[in-house]
């Protein structure tokens, strides 16, 4: 899924004098096309996709379906498009109504989970062993931390032994890609191959785990198909993967910049709910999402062809001016927020429940355990947008953060 | 304390009482059907539909510009919809019967 995005260019930062200002600010990439023009045409592999930019649009276009499809063929509303390397579908994503509603309806209840006190407990012990390993010593947030954290939470969204997250932690931070080319076939064939073991072992075997409620469970009647079960969990793992690191790695450098949020929640911890919400509007660690025009329309006035691509730009959309107050600044007591970091309409992030609770857990561990932040080299990961007159570059997170988180223990 | 009465999908009556925070808080403390709060109350989730009758629409107020374009994409919409994350309880809510949005 699009957690690959554009090939990313490095700028880096890093000077040992002057490390940590501005590594927390994460700038309104789409501020002057939005203003100016509410959308931005790319190419992508020669076929074209028109960003739209501003909130109230977004919105509309996310909500309307039938117009806006995402079951075109696989891949092709993700940007860049995976049409050229992939034929499974990802499921429940690439559905419209109402195959679409079918699978939702079978995932919800399991993606409702980290809800559940029994699965929080699991989470916070795995969050406090991990800061045990990490506190006190330079560490890299996006290697040491936010990959480990990303993938140990996952073994308790699916439901499988805490070891498996060795064998994710293993295949780095660009399991998906490779570095020098983000549409690598090769790659995804890591996570292709050990989905295949996973599948026929739970056929095999059964066990409580997720790949076992996907072999017994049945949509419209039907039992769900190999590639279908592989389709769910290539979504659960991609889509989960670099937007999740990006979450808690830009979380860190944030605090890092802004130690007085960290001391604010700390004192304040009833602020941590509306302090997840801004942070992952801020950051939005997915940048768009594409859908295929099924019938020529228009967005924001302007001509949409039949059979051609827009995207819903959540990041732009997150620091729209006409909604937000101070849209640029990370205020966590923020009352009115009605951000669309995880999406909006039916295909809203299915992912949320874990992503909300794995930050606020995150978050309350690190007030009660860490009294600052500091940030030494740094290399930030940029994406860009190339359009026909317009150029964007929005740094979405790092390839590479040290930093060291300083312990009130350790102080005390 | 305020006496509030969510009415469900099922057509049970739940009532239920508070002196402070939202309805949606209210409703997700004591588990009401249909009323799911993912975004803990700012406005982002529209997890949190209610219908307020006609006649007690003045005492809950008006929705604000912001809940009204939410509301604007929400499913079974009327003119009667409300989010409930954004109505705080106080006195002038005693007794109010709210009915939680399908879909």
């Amino acid at each position: 899924m699009s957690d690959d995005n554009q090939a990313s260019t490095a700028a880096s930062g890093g000077c040992p004098f002057s490390h940590s200002q501005g590594v927390g600010e994460f700038a309104d990439a789409f501020a002057t096309v939005r203003s100016q023009q509410g959308t931005m045409d790319i190419d992508d592999q020669n076929d074209p996709v028109k960003m739209v930019l501003g909130l109230k649009s977004v919105r509309k276009a996310a909500h309307n379906w039938k117009t806006f499809q995402s079951g075109a063929i696989p891949g092709r509303i993700v940007v860049p498009s995976e049409v050229a390397i992939r034929t499974i579908r990802q499921l429940p994503f690439e559905l419209d109504p109402p195959m679409h509603g079918d699978f939702r309806a079978l995932l919800e209840p399991w993606f409702k989970r980290p809800l559940e006190p029994a699965y929080q407990d699991k989470l916070i012990t795995t969050i406090h062993r991990l800061l045990d390993n990490v506190q006190n010593k330079e560490v890299d947030a996006v290697s040491d931390i936010a990959l480990v954290l990303q993938s140990q939470a996952l073994t308790t969204l699916l439901n499988v032994p805490f070891a498996e997250s060795d064998t994710w932690i293993s295949w780095g931070t660009h399991v998906f890609r490779s570095e020098d080319n983000p549409l690598d076939a090769d790659k995804a064939n890591i996570l292709y191959d050990y989905l295949d073991e996973q599948i026929n072992r739970a056929r095999k075997t059964p066990s409580d785990d997720v790949y076992s409620l996907l072999c017994s469970a049945e949509v419209a009647g039907k039992k769900l198909t190999h590639d279908e079960i592989k389709g769910i969990m290539v979504l659960t793992f991609a889509g989960g993967r670099d937007t999740v690191i990006n979450m808690l790695t830009n979380t860190l450098a944030y605090f890092a910049d802004y130690p007085n949020t960290l001391a604010l929640l700390r004192d304040k911890p009833e602020f941590i709910t509306s302090a997840v919400e801004e942070l992952v509007r801020y950051f939005s660690p997915l940048t768009h999402m594409g859908r295929v025009a099924t019938q020529a329309t228009e967005v924001e006035g302007q001509a949409v062809d039949q059979d051609s691509r827009i995207s819903l730009c959540w990041a732009s959309a997150n620091r729209d001016e006409r909604v937000f107050e101070n849209p640029n600044e990370v205020d966590v007591t923020r009352k009115m927020n009605p951000h669309v970091g995880f999406g909006f309409g039916i295909h809203t992030c299915l992912g949320a429940h874990h992503a909300r609770t794995l930050l606020r857990l995150w978050i309350q561990a690190l007030i009660e355990r860490i009294d600052m932040i500091s940030v030494g080299d740094f290399e930030e990961n940029v994406e860009v947008w190339a359009g026909e007159s317009d150029t964007v570059e929005r740094k979405v997170g790092f390839h590479a953060l040290n930093l060291t988180l300083k312990s009130i223990a350790d102080k005390q | 304390m305020t006496q509030i009465i969510f009415i469900t999908a099922d057509e049970q009556e739940h009532v239920l009482e508070a002196d402070s925070g939202s309805l949606m808080e209210l409703a997700v403390a004591n588990n009401i059907a249909g009323i799911d709060g993912d975004c803990g109350g700012v406005c982002s989730c529209a997890t949190c539909h209610v219908h307020i009758a006609p006649e007690d629409k003045a005492r809950v107020g008006e929705a604000s510009e912001i809940e009204a374009d939410m509301l604007e994409l929400a499913e079974n919409v009327t003119e009667n919809s409300r989010l409930c994350c954004q109505i705080a309880i106080s006195d002038k809510l005693e007794g109010i019967r709210v009915t939680v949005a399908e879909g």
